[in-house]
């Protein structure tokens, strides 16, 4: 009831809505033709992200990191990069129609984004049929990169980082019970948790008790005091952080002080900022770490801190080194032709970022080794 | 473990119960459902974070704070959103709805800009007070919010039963034409009914805010369809309806994560809801029109 109610609501909403956000987030795309003049190969870049709703946080980061890098890509000048901006509120919908609306320009040689895997669901294989080669910088969900040919993803998904954190946090804490908690209404988390289950499964791990929650919900007392009760050795929790780290501060306040494990959308600064100290102890493993002792890293992030005032997470960091694959492929192609380009992105191996190294496989996943990150006494550290 | 989940239940359920108060003042008096009110009670938390958080204030200063602002919000709602479509002649009696819904998107993106999208922390002391009986923790903010939210039942059911305001309150709503004519001030009564409907949105905010620790722009529209189906459930336009049904909702959500399955909470306290209504298609305490 709750549901049809909310969808009614939303429907008569949407139209309004929409009317609201497609006045914003537009960036005039250039009138420059995208072709090769004199050296720098040119091309216009379409990005949709989640900029305006819920999980806007997410498309500031990702749009942040995009930025610097065209920045600093623009002014080596053997590319030019010209972002067009759309947003796509989180929707499906409305994701499918930023990307239609840059895919039927000619001047879009490739897109960066969207942001969620339910919404790259809808627009890959649009992608794929007309040809635009597309790159997901935060899509972590099973099955994306298999969409189809032009489809690619530079994020780390989470059936390798869940499974290593999970392993990591096994052999330091001997491990034998776990309780599993997680979004169940979002293809994000659930997946996770599906991945999350499975590893659990694999590694023999008893599960006392799965329990769910929804997006924007605020007390969690109630499925806490259930898992308190059951004495868990660790909590696996795929929550993005905006819910996770409530139900952090929300399990250390009644006394839970086993450690969490989360998924992708678990980790970033954020949850520090929100829980506070509740945070110590939550394991999450990244391919972004922000105090790697190398130099592209630092640079990096005294950069971003500079420009937009906070440290960057995991989102701006795949997000710029994505502009810079992409740059990259660019160069290679030669020319701003999209299915140039989207041969020249299949090569690539052995990519050195701030990630770290990055190859793509045939199928346009993502090879890397992840780095499994705890926080304590406030801050994100190596996990040994 | 069970006390524990009790008092969880009753402290989501007196939450609900405030929220729900403010919904049925409104609709008893002007029989309209403020979809806005959810939002009031967002800003209401989120007026309480700055206050204590951004500005270092003490928590007495948040409550005024935010009773006020949402007092303010209420009365620009009143007078920009509901007004201008009373005076008005043909107008539809959905009209007032879909105002206070655009009002509510108007509210969601404004708190957006305002304070950005994430969660905010709330950090007040008082909020880490509790105390330990056997092997139970309470804390002092679940006994506080289930005490106002009885208080401002009682208050509520007092003022509308035995104050002057509350019988012209009552006059106006039994029929606005000939309150009018018996001497009350209609405009006035309605503007104070939706602007203390707007300042115990307010106050739910900010308990919310401590005892969960948690403030979100979209705090608001999820609370705000509970308060909309709990007024359902107790009788649209009752006092203790309210009450009961919020607290009913609360715990019903939370027995259903103890003994079953937390993927179905939703699921089964609406389900519950709908039973009720077969039998008692009025609501628990409302009465029965004839027609």
């Amino acid at each position: 009831m709750r549901k049809q109610f909310k969808k009614i609501i939303q429907l008569t909403t949407l139209s309004s809505l929409l009317v609201l956000t497609a006045c914003g987030g537009n960036e005039p795309a250039g009138d420059q033709d995208a072709q090769t003049e004199g050296g720098a190969v040119k091309a216009d870049i379409g990005v949709v992200s989640y900029i305006s709703g819920p999980g806007a946080a997410y498309g500031e980061a990702i749009t942040n990191g995009l930025k610097l890098a065209q920045e600093e890509i623009n002014s080596n000048g053997e590319v030019e990069i010209n972002l067009v901006v759309e947003d796509s509120a989180g929707k499906q919908d409305q994701a499918l129609t930023a990307a239609q609306k840059l895919m039927n320009s000619e001047n879009v040689t490739a897109i960066i984004g969207p942001t969620l895997s339910t919404e790259m669901n809808v627009v890959g294989p649009e992608a794929d049929i007309n040809g635009v080669p597309i790159m997901g910088t935060s899509t972590t969900a099973e099955g994306i990169p298999q969409i189809g040919e032009y489809v690619f993803r530079n994020s780390l998904p989470e059936a390798l980082a869940i499974p290593a954190a999970i392993d990591k946090a096994m052999e330091k804490y001997d491990a034998k019970k776990v309780a599993i908690l997680y979004g169940n209404d979002d293809v994000f988390t659930k997946s996770g948790f599906d991945t999350m289950k499975a590893a659990a499964e694999e590694k023999g791990l008893e599960i006392l008790t799965i329990e769910t929650f929804q997006k924007g919900q605020s007390d969690y007392n109630a499925q806490l005091t259930k898992i308190k009760g059951l004495n868990p050795d660790l909590i696996l929790a795929s929550a993005l952080y905006n819910e996770g780290a409530v139900i952090m501060g929300q399990a250390r306040k009644m006394g839970i002080d086993v450690p969490f494990v989360g998924g992708n959308g678990f980790n970033s600064p954020e949850v520090i900022n929100i829980a506070g100290d509740a945070a110590n102890g939550l394991i999450v493993a990244t391919p972004w770490y922000g105090e790697k002792d190398d130099q592209k890293v630092q640079d990096f992030v005294t950069k971003y801190e500079e420009e937009y005032g906070k440290k960057p997470d995991q989102f701006a960091a795949q997000a710029y080194d994505a502009l810079y694959i992409m740059a990259e492929a660019l160069k290679n192609a030669g020319e701003a032709d999209r299915d140039a380009v989207r041969d020249a992105l299949a090569e690539i191996q052995g990519f050195n970022g701030i990630l770290g190294e990055f190859s793509f496989d045939e199928e346009g996943d993502v090879v890397m080794e992840p780095t499994v990150l705890v926080i304590e006494g406030g801050a994100f550290k190596v996990f040994e | 473990m069970l006390i524990e989940q009790l008092i969880n239940g009753i402290t989501l359920g007196s939450i609900y119960a405030i929220v729900a108060l403010g919904f049925t003042l409104v609709f008893g008096v002007l029989g309209i459902i403020n979809m806005a009110h959810g939002e009031i009670f967002m800003f209401g938390a989120f007026i309480g974070v700055v206050v204590t958080a951004s500005f270092q204030g003490p928590l007495w200063l948040a409550f005024l704070a935010a009773i006020a602002v949402t007092a303010v919000m209420g009365y620009l709602l009143e007078r920009f959103a509901l007004r201008p479509l009373r005076s008005k002649q043909g107008v539809s009696h959905l009209a007032p709805l879909i105002s206070t819904i655009g009002v509510s998107i108007f509210l969601e993106n404004l708190s957006h800009h305002l304070f950005g999208a994430g969660n905010h922390p709330f950090r007040a002391s008082f909020a880490e007070i509790s105390f330990q009986i056997g092997s139970i923790t309470v804390y002092l903010v679940q006994i506080v919010i289930f005490v106002i939210s009885i208080l401002l039942m009682y208050s509520l059911s007092f003022w509308l039963g035995k104050t002057k305001a509350g019988k012209a309150l009552r006059a106006t709503a039994e029929n606005l034409e000939t309150a009018s004519l018996l001497g009350v001030d209609v405009k006035r009564t309605i503007t104070m009914t939706v602007i203390i409907a707007s300042a115990m949105g307010g106050i739910a905010g900010i308990l919310v805010g401590m005892a969960f620790n948690s403030v979100t722009p979209q705090m608001g529209l999820s609370i705000g369809l509970k308060g909309l189906a709990i007024i359902i459930l107790g009788g649209m336009g009752n006092v203790k309806g309210a009450m009961v049904g919020g607290l009913i909702l609360g715990l019903a959500e939370t027995f259903i994560v103890v003994y079953g399955d937390s993927g179905y909470k939703d699921a089964i306290a609406f389900a519950a809801i709908i039973i009720i209504l077969l039998i008692r298609p009025q609501g628990l305490f409302g009465q029965k029109i004839s027609a």
